[in-house]
């Protein structure tokens, strides 16, 4: 235990970090003296970034060379640990790389992880991780009882992400070892799905559908309003599971967790599994037609109304503007 | 071709449970059920099976209570035979642990591939499918929304943040779905009653070689320290909509300056 030294997990894309990581970073300064990053890919083009966000020095893998990043990264950290240069703590976002990272060391180092982490606070010699639980009606705090690296998983959106001034992290080459069958998937293609906003997890707006549409045709209503408001369009579960729109659409315990500044709930009765995942927001309006909804405990405007009705009008009134 | 499915058995969401105050984990007095995200794993199972012309589907579960009525939906879709392991010992397993007891069970089966959910519905960590791979050291693929098998190999669409990698993965391999992208048949009557005879393997840790006291409560290296009410949201405005309430929500909206 202890937490004098920790790792975050680094993610980025075409020279640019995840908001994700510049998150950890912030907090992770907050706790521990020494704050450094671990990172697949061209670490060159983010060091200044993540220096900028407190991280000294960038412990870099390399190109995945259309590898994966979980059993490599988690490889290279193992050897780290197991050769005394490793963290006392990593930090991974609850991302798809950040879960795998995290559950592959896990199994390498026979250590337990600590999941859906929203905060971190000291407790003596180790950190507690933060995880509200029964749809976010209770808060539990969790630590690890053996010594060694403790891993925790923590939701986007937990912390604000602050830049120092820092000048570049410094980068360092860390080896990746044998991998034997565990690295053997290989990436052969690539495709970015169309989307003109921002990120669900990033949008400063989140229009949600849910159920209350009745078909799959109708969530083109919900990519309309998201668009006209510059924001992300997202979905309860249940139309994720009804194969209307992938899991990356999915905002929930289950899904991704959003706290934008404006969260339009349409047709979505609320559903613990929902409103864990949007109760965050700044300001939640919802649209549902069965006033007795749990939704609208915690709308700040609710509307009782069929969305068929109120979203067509709204899209006319945004369109207008 | 041979797939294992990991299936958990869960309490029935819609009653969401509560804490055992002593013990500080779930309570698990209820009766249990397929866990929902598992039904899509079952089917792409039962599809990639059938592509295949050849082999079975596997269930591979584990409970501490020795209950069976999620294992039963899940042969009733189809599946040819399940593994239970069951055993007291495994109470408050956090994901390592239940990572270690699936991957024991599924080595009995030797199988070609083995399909997870991306997280359970009531734990949600997210992690066993990884730890299982590197328990059975094999490769993974995870947040996969499309699988197809061809020979030895899998090729995988992996969701990622931005659209997704189009990944080709040597078997055998762990790959977790995610929900929604193959419709779960509903079982039918014939499957139903074809399902009470199917055959349910049920283990203890024992039988599997597993030292009971690296598991449940005895193996658990993390504790909660303290469980608290969260804050609560209150209740704002709700009006009716009678056939303005667009013009309130563009109000609302411009308050805030957002538009």
């Amino acid at each position: 235990m202890g937490f004098a030294k920790i790792w975050v997990h680094g993610e980025a894309s075409d020279g640019v970090v995840a908001s994700i990581t510049l998150e950890l970073l912030a907090k992770a300064r907050e706790l521990a003296d020494s704050v450094e990053v671990v990172i697949a890919g061209d670490a060159d083009s983010v060091a200044a970034e993540l220096g900028d966000h407190g991280a000294s020095v960038v412990h870099s893998i390399g190109s995945l060379d259309n590898g994966l990043a979980g059993p490599r990264i988690a490889s290279a950290i193992a050897d780290a640990c197991s050769q005394g240069s490793g963290p006392d703590v990593l930090l991974c976002g609850t991302t798809y790389d950040g879960r795998d990272v995290a559950g592959r060391l896990s199994a390498k180092l026979d250590t337990p992880v600590i999941t859906n982490v929203v905060d971190l606070k000291p407790d003596g010699d180790r950190l507690l991780g933060h995880e509200p639980v029964f749809g976010g009606t209770k808060d539990v705090f969790t630590g690890t009882t053996v010594e060694g690296l403790d891993i925790f998983v923590v939701r986007p959106k937990s912390f604000v992400a602050e830049s120092t001034g820092g000048g570049p992290a410094s980068v360092s080459t860390l080896q990746v070892g044998d991998l034997g069958n565990t690295g053997t998937a290989v990436v052969k293609d690539q495709f970015v799905e169309e989307s003109s906003g921002p990120r669900l997890d990033e949008a400063n707006i989140v229009v949600s559908g849910g159920r209350g549409l009745g078909e799959p045709e109708k969530y083109e209503m919900i990519e309309k309003l998201a668009s006209l408001v510059k924001g992300a369009p997202g979905a309860s579960r249940a139309v994720v599971d009804a194969g209307w729109v992938p899991y990356s659409y999915q905002v929930g315990q289950t899904g991704k967790v959003v706290k934008p500044t404006v969260y339009l709930a349409c047709g979505i009765s609320g559903a613990t599994q929902h409103l864990v995942g949007m109760k965050g927001s700044a300001n939640i309006i919802a649209i549902n037609k069965d006033e007795e909804a749990p939704i609208f405990g915690i709308a700040d405007l609710g509307i009782v109304g069929d969305v068929h009705k109120v979203l067509p009008k709204l899209i006319e009134a945004l369109e207008a503007q | 071709m041979d797939v294992v499915v990991c299936v958990k058995q869960i309490p029935d969401p819609a009653d969401p449970g509560e804490l055992n105050p002593d013990t500080k984990t779930l309570k698990r007095d209820t009766k249990l059920i397929l866990d929902e995200s598992d039904s899509y794993g079952v089917e792409m199972a039962l599809q990639l099976v059938d592509a295949a012309g050849s082999g079975e589907v596997r269930l591979v579960s584990m409970t501490p209570g020795g209950e069976t009525g999620g294992l039963r939906t899940a042969l009733a879709m189809g599946a040819e035979s399940a593994i239970l392991v069951s055993d007291e010992a495994l109470a408050g397993s956090d994901s390592l642990s239940t990572a270690k007891v699936l991957a024991a069970a599924i080595k009995r089966s030797n199988p070609d591939l083995i399909l997870t959910a991306t997280e359970s519905s009531d734990g949600y960590t997210g992690t066993v499918p990884e730890q299982v791979a590197e328990i059975l050291g094999l490769p993974s693929v995870t947040f996969g929304k499309e699988v197809s098998v061809d020979g030895e190999q899998a090729t995988i669409k992996r969701q990622t943040e931005s659209g997704y990698d189009v990944v080709d993965c040597p078997l055998p391999a762990v790959i977790s779905v995610t929900a929604g992208v193959v419709e779960p048949r509903y079982p039918s009557f014939k499957g139903i009653m074809a399902a009470k005879n199917k055959p349910v393997e049920e283990l203890d840790l024992a039988a599997l070689g597993i030292d009971p006291t690296t598991v449940g409560w005895a193996g658990a290296r993390q504790e909660i320290t303290e469980i608290a009410d969260a804050a609560a949201r209150e209740a704002g405005e709700v009006i009716v909509d009678e056939g303005e309430a667009h013009e309130r929500i563009m109000a609302f909206l411009d308050d805030l300056k957002v538009l």
